[in-house]
């Protein structure tokens, strides 16, 4: 019988069935961090168990950690302790981590591809919502809570009930200037943030398998953002190219082997979904958020939807969604006043990432009234941005780069936007407080980020680019 | 870890009728940092519930002395977001043992459950009736039966059906959890990772 990508990967995994209940499932790689992992390890020890498969789970702080002085001790003392209480945790139970200082550190969805801890077929778990982001190598990939943790930690298996079957296709070429982050968030604003709860998604077509390893990354980093378990890419030679020759990919025969099954990793044809949704990348321009939830998108030279145009039983969060932004609903986006830009997190602190946000500001300069915070994904990013001249670009034109972490996308350090003040933000939500108490976001790519950054308020990047300049992927 | 027993609960209700209600707004990012499970309840929607100066808000529903229970209802998409399960510790935490709503997001209805809390989803209808119930009388009564698996307006007599899986009302029903069943299949574990391609 023809099979989905999903189907393929799932059934491979199958330890067992509950009657009437879910799916044993095997997990292949875990990863872990400091936040959501504590309580996951304490259970353990109230329990007196091992750890089942210490070398299938691989840990890094990322959440909690400075993005400033990483070398000098963390100076909140309870973000020390959790910090501590990782490293304790793995030297207990014999897992490998990549603490603060190491060469391997940074964001857990920035580590796990950019090591080949990330391969075609697997499953991956993480007690984080945008483990999502590894189904860009076509992997099930997905976020757990911490009972689930403990759960994959104790038995390398997890209790699951089998998720619905979403394809969505993007067929066409996408205009200059438009990126996955602006495709991703395109599908958030027609589907909303419920829209794919219930379902796996495979995203396929031609706008798709034209983009970059790092650019689908992105794209199903934010599936989650939809309600999406997750969401995969069929695996193919961009996917292979990326993969060969990183630290623990297979070699040699192994990767003779990996990439013979590799191959067998795609949709059947005439296999069926539970639902399918078809877009024109042609429809898509840069696309802003204006409200509290990654659904509320709207293309850049777009409007705030009137109220008239909100259902009944949604008015009452739309409009005090209106008040915490400052906004009126109608308003157009453009040239709204923006404070801060964030460029990094799982969803855009990748080396492309910052390749683009360097190509758009070489020459020019940082609006005075933009405060930027550009955070690599992880150690490894960091070193390439140097390498690659990157930071020389960013200090002429008058941006920092910190040091890597999760930094203001959740604001669990001091990178926290002030109450009222705006923020473009590359990151993956903009809910009330997100990046601190009171501040308002508005995710965006990393190109329409750089635009802000430069004119200080929010700007269409297609009007300050070179009509030369190929589409960005 | 064992979870309490649930069998029935019949309580009165706390009510916030705003949709998508995300778990950063459960409990935000910044009461993270604890390494257990205690204390999440004081935090519980921390930023409607207090002013900058940690002042408790006047108009937000935990504050309004008219509402209590063990019952919250919640509008449609509740719980979507981020994966944290503290959002399910800060539910517990504060007391609740049921949240309801039209629709619920699958990493929250999974933590909830496996933290002894019963996510009950019922039709736009039934919600929308709810609310109307609870705004008119705050005293207002329901009753959520896992055997039967319905919930109740105690006064009215309206009542729906909810859904759960079996596994999972089996283990709500007695407090068991996961690891216990996990584990009583090693063999099958083992018997899996010789025929694992990684």
């Amino acid at each position: 019988m023809a099979k989905t990508l999903f189907d393929k990967i799932w059934d491979a995994h199958v330890v067992s069935e509950v009657e009437d209940g879910p799916t044993q499932l095997y997990i292949d790689r875990q990863f872990a961090h400091e936040v959501t992992s504590p309580q996951a390890f304490n259970g353990l020890r109230e329990r007196g168990l091992t750890v089942l498969r210490p070398g299938k789970t691989t840990a890094t702080p990322d959440h909690n950690i400075p993005t400033w002085d990483q070398d000098k001790p963390i100076t909140d003392p309870i973000s020390k302790f959790q910090v501590e209480t990782l490293t304790r945790n793995c030297d207990e139970f014999g897992i490998t981590l990549y603490g603060l200082g190491n060469q391997k550190n940074g964001i857990v969805h920035v580590v796990g591809p950019e090591n080949g801890y990330t391969l075609p077929g697997m499953t991956i778990v993480c007690g984080d919502s945008h483990t999502s982001t590894h189904g860009a190598f076509g992997t099930i990939a997905f976020g757990i809570g911490t009972s689930e943790v403990e759960m994959v930690l104790a038995s390398q298996c997890i209790l699951q009930p089998r998720p619905k079957r979403m394809l969505i296709n993007i067929n066409g070429e996408l205009d200059r200037g438009v990126a996955s982050k602006d495709i991703i968030l395109y599908v958030i604003s027609k589907l909303s943030t419920g829209g794919a709860t219930g379902y796996f998604v495979e995203f396929a077509g031609t706008a798709i398998t034209s983009l970059s390893m790092e650019a689908r990354m992105t794209l199903c980093n934010m599936s989650i953002e939809m309600g999406a378990r997750g969401g995969l890419i069929a695996p193919d030679q961009t996917t292979f190219d990326y993969i060969e020759g990183r630290e623990f990919a297979p070699k040699g025969a192994d990767w003779d082997k990996a990439l013979a099954y590799w191959h067998t990793l795609k949709t059947d044809e005439g296999a069926e979904f539970d639902k399918t949704y078809n877009f024109d990348a042609a429809d898509i321009e840069p696309m802003i958020t204006y409200g509290t939830n990654p659904g509320m998108g709207v293309g850049i030279t777009g409007s705030i939807p009137t109220l008239e145009e909100i259902d009944q039983a949604g008015q009452a969060s739309f409009k005090q969604s209106m008040k915490y932004m400052g906004f009126e609903p109608g308003d157009r986006m453009i040239g709204k006043k923006i404070d801060y830009v964030f460029v990094g997190s799982c969803t855009n602190g990748r080396i492309e990432d910052l390749r683009t946000f360097c190509d758009f500001i070489k020459g020019k300069k940082k609006a005075d009234n933009v405060t930027a915070w550009i955070v690599p994904g992880s150690r490894r990013v960091e070193k390439q941005a140097i390498e690659e001249g990157l930071v020389k670009i960013m200090t002429d034109a008058g941006f920092v780069m910190r040091q890597p972490g999760c930094s203001a996308c959740l604001a669990m350090n001091d990178d926290k936007v002030p109450a009222g003040l705006y923020s473009v933000s590359t990151s993956n939500r903009n809910f009330e407080g997100r990046q601190g108490p009171g501040a308002r976001t508005l995710l965006a790519s990393v190109l329409t980020a750089a635009a802000a950054a430069v004119t200080g308020e929010v700007t269409d990047p297609r009007t300050m680019m070179d009509v030369a300049e190929p589409a960005l992927t | 870890m064992a979870i309490e027993k649930f069998l029935t609960v019949t309580s009165t209700c706390i009510p916030l009728p705003i949709e998508n209600v995300d778990t950063d707004q459960i409990i935000p990012a910044r009461f993270l940092k604890a390494t257990t499970k205690e204390g999440f309840g004081d935090n519980l929607f921390r930023d409607w519930r207090y002013d900058k100066e940690d002042q408790p808000k006047a108009d937000f529903v935990l504050n309004d002395p008219t509402y209590s229970g063990e019952i919250l209802v919640g509008g449609k998409n509740f719980g979507s977001g981020s994966s944290r399960e503290h959002a399910a510790w800060a539910i517990a935490g504060y007391g609740l043992r049921v949240v309801v709503s039209s629709f619920f997001a699958d990493i929250f209805k999974g933590n909830a459950l496996n933290n002894g809390v019963l996510p009950v989803q019922v039709s736009d209808a039934f919600l929308a009736k709810l609310f109307q119930e609870i705004e008119a009388d705050a005293k207002t009564t329901v009753t959520v039966n896992l055997p039967d698996q319905t919930i109740t307006i105690d006064a009215t007599g309206d009542s729906e059906g909810f859904e759960i899986n079996a596994y999972k009302k089996n283990c709500m029903l007695n407090g068991y959890d996961d690891i216990d069943y996990l584990l009583s299949n090693k063999d099958k574990i083992e018997a899996w990772e010789k025929t694992s391609f990684y």
